[in-house]
């Protein structure tokens, strides 16, 4: 046990729990905004795969991270377009554009990283960190969450703004309307469509934000399936945080601890089946809903497209 | 209803089909154009290879089986409004148990008594897996997706932690369970290399869409996929309806992974994870929850799946291409589907 207490165990340990939380949170984040909106998100995998790839691909052809993010939004958002034109505009079922934009981004990212790399996997240099002053000096907390991409400040920002946001702008409560009365929201004059559209790009942009940060800070490569579950994950958390967005950051760091767990186990040279790890989070959460998940948790509109003047 | 109009309804509804295939293939062969590949070559291969050669078609068929008993589970769990999304656990930890007790059962049973048991054992741990979803919507209504997503999640897991840590067989490197002879495992069909899970999964379709259409208890099950509050009205038990959909559904993918153990494999392998639970949602939505045309698309399925793979190796197309083609032909559907309705709205006064 004494090796579980070092240093090297415990800054591995904090910092893969931040480099495996991070892409959780944005894509839980944006799924969140959708969510309230009434919208929900089954493709969010394929949005951050999506992200992941042009993330990759745009960092790896300019070396520059920042254009790497920008890209990964924006591929995001590009999937999140299907769900905007076919799912909120046409009503079409949600869920089954949603599994068809995963599978298909899967398809698609695999296609075109072979047509580029063929078999081979170009790594990326290290990505920049940025040390928080007096933060960063911190014994072992300085080095696990204190010196980290830009990115992973400003999206504890962006939890704080989104609490705001949800809570006391108009936009915010257009949203959270349009996901429990759609028609009210419609009576008050606020377009429906034009809110869950807002919404679902939003979605795109953090979920493709997510993506690339796991292909271009977490992983340095990208090899197709790359997300391997972690949408299915921010779903997940979207929907145990019942619209807070403090709650998902939390989620995503009990998430991304235990991811980080089985690389912090092996550096301490304990060797466990990473699977018993992984099982962890799921288990508690599982254990929480049976235990006190008494009631319904999501909008009553969630799912169903807005048709305006039927019920 | 005259022979005319169901004809030409059935014309209709080929057409609602065919064309978004045709759509799906002919916007597929462009990205492959656009990627310097030869969609004509890719195709005929595809073809070739799953279906014309004897061998690839014995491939394609048994390959159907797994698909087509997930599918028979799908179509129960949405006609009944329940989205089961679970279906990787369900079928991975049903593999793993029907894996682990073959060869105990083969030392003291006759076969047929074992595969029938494993089976059984299959369907029951399937089944067992859902229990925690299906109680918390019917009790709580907690919503179904994210639980059956999540135990999915833990049924991966739990597999591989089974295979590793207790059912380990010691003579082999790769952690795996004891293998079950090739000669003890489902018979094979006339001589061919597809066994006999296909028949088994074919009439498992045949039965579970009669059932849905035609008895009592899947037309119950109907209401309450349309709108839980008139199966309350109707004086329905909602709540052991939706505990028994549940159960039905993930007992017959936990089949779908008994059947894949005991026909193909004899043994499953840590990590080995084929992952159909969500491939199959998009074949059954394709055939509108209708056992008969889920048979249609499965081949089709399981002969782009066969031939994809194989061209991945010949002509340079990955495989994940395939899902491209899957993922085209969903989007089609839905614009099709859409564009249909809107002509039939705007047609009537």
């Amino acid at each position: 046990m004494q090796a579980l207490l070092t240093e090297s165990f415990l800054v591995s340990l904090l910092f893969g729990a931040v480099t495996a939380g991070l892409p959780l949170l944005l894509a839980g984040l944006g799924e969140q905004i959708s969510e309230k909106a009434g919208v929900l998100n089954i493709g969010l995998e394929g949005m951050m795969l999506v992200g992941a790839y042009t993330g990759f691909v745009a960092t790896y052809h300019t070396g520059s991270f920042w254009l790497g993010f920008l890209a990964g939004g924006a591929g995001g958002m590009s999937a999140a377009l299907i769900v905007l034109l076919l799912c909120i505009r046409r009503g079409l079922n949600q869920i089954v554009i949603g599994i068809s934009i995963t599978l298909g981004a899967e398809g698609l990212t695999s296609l075109l990283h072979f047509v580029q790399f063929s078999r081979s996997y170009p790594r990326l240099a290290a990505a920049p960190v940025v040390v928080l002053p007096a933060l960063g000096d911190i014994p072992i907390l300085g080095k696990g969450l204190f010196s980290h991409s830009p990115l992973v400040y400003l999206t504890v920002i962006l939890v704080a703004t989104l609490t705001w946001v949800f809570r006391s702008t108009y936009f915010g409560l257009s949203l959270e309307a349009a996901g429990n009365t759609p028609a009210a929201l419609d009576a008050a004059g606020v377009d429906v469509v034009r809110t869950r559209s807002c919404a679902v790009m939003c979605t795109g942009f953090l979920a493709g934000l997510g993506g690339a940060y796991m292909a271009n800070v977490g992983a340095g490569i990208f090899v197709p399936f790359i997300t391997s579950g972690a949408g299915v994950i921010g779903i997940v958390l979207a929907m145990l945080a019942r619209g807070r967005p403090l709650m998902v950051m939390i989620g995503a760091a009990l998430f991304g601890a235990s991811l980080a767990m089985t690389t912090a186990l092996q550096v301490a040279g304990i060797d466990i089946p990473t699977d018993v790890v992984q099982m962890l989070p799921f288990a508690v959460v599982m254990a929480v809903l049976v235990l006190f998940g008494r009631h319904s948790m999501l909008p009553p509109a969630l799912g169903t497209p807005y048709v305006r003047g039927e019920r | 209803m005259t022979d005319g109009s169901t004809f030409a309804g059935f014309q209709a509804t080929l057409l609602r089909v065919l064309v978004p295939v045709a759509l799906a293939l002919i916007v597929g062969g462009l990205i492959l154009l656009v990627l310097g590949k030869d969609p004509v070559g890719y195709y005929g291969y595809v073809l070739e290879r799953s279906l014309l050669r004897w061998g690839g078609a014995q491939e394609t068929l048994t390959r159907m089986a797994p698909l087509l008993l997930i599918a028979a589970g799908l179509i129960v769990a949405f006609r009944a409004g329940i989205w089961n999304l679970g279906g990787d656990g369900q079928f991975l930890l049903a593999a793993v148990a029907s894996a682990a007790l073959a060869p105990v059962f083969i030392g003291i049973l006759p076969r047929g008594l074992t595969l029938v048991a494993c089976m059984l054992v299959g369907s029951l741990v399937g089944a067992l897996w859902s229990v925690i979803p299906a109680v918390l919507k019917a009790r709580y209504g907690v919503n179904e997706i994210i639980t059956t997503l999540m135990m999915s999640f833990l049924g991966t897991s739990l597999a591989n932690v089974l295979i590793k840590l207790v059912l380990r067989d010691p003579d082999t490197t790769v952690p795996q369970t004891r293998s079950l002879p090739v000669d003890d495992r489902l018979p094979r069909l006339f001589g061919t290399t597809i066994h006999g899970g296909l028949v088994l999964a074919v009439l498992t379709v045949i039965v579970v869409h009669l059932m849905m259409t035609r008895t009592a208890f899947g037309l119950k099950l109907q209401v309450l996929g349309a709108n839980r509050a008139a199966a309350v009205h109707a004086g329905f038990r909602v709540e052991r309806l939706i505990l028994a959909a549940f159960a039905l559904s993930a007992a017959l993918i936990g089949l779908a992974g008994a059947v894949e153990v005991l026909g193909v494999w004899g043994t499953v392998r840590a990590d080995w994870n084929p992952a159909l639970g969500l491939l199959v949602v998009p074949l059954v939505f394709l055939a509108r929850f209708n056992g008969f045309a889920v048979i249609g698309f499965t081949l089709f399925f399981s002969a782009l799946m066969v031939g994809g793979e194989s061209a991945a190796r010949r002509v340079g197309v990955p495989q994940h291409y395939v899902l491209v083609l899957v993922a085209l032909l969903l989007l089609f559907l839905g614009i099709v589907e859409y564009l249909d309705q809107s002509r039939r709205k705007s047609g009537t006064p």
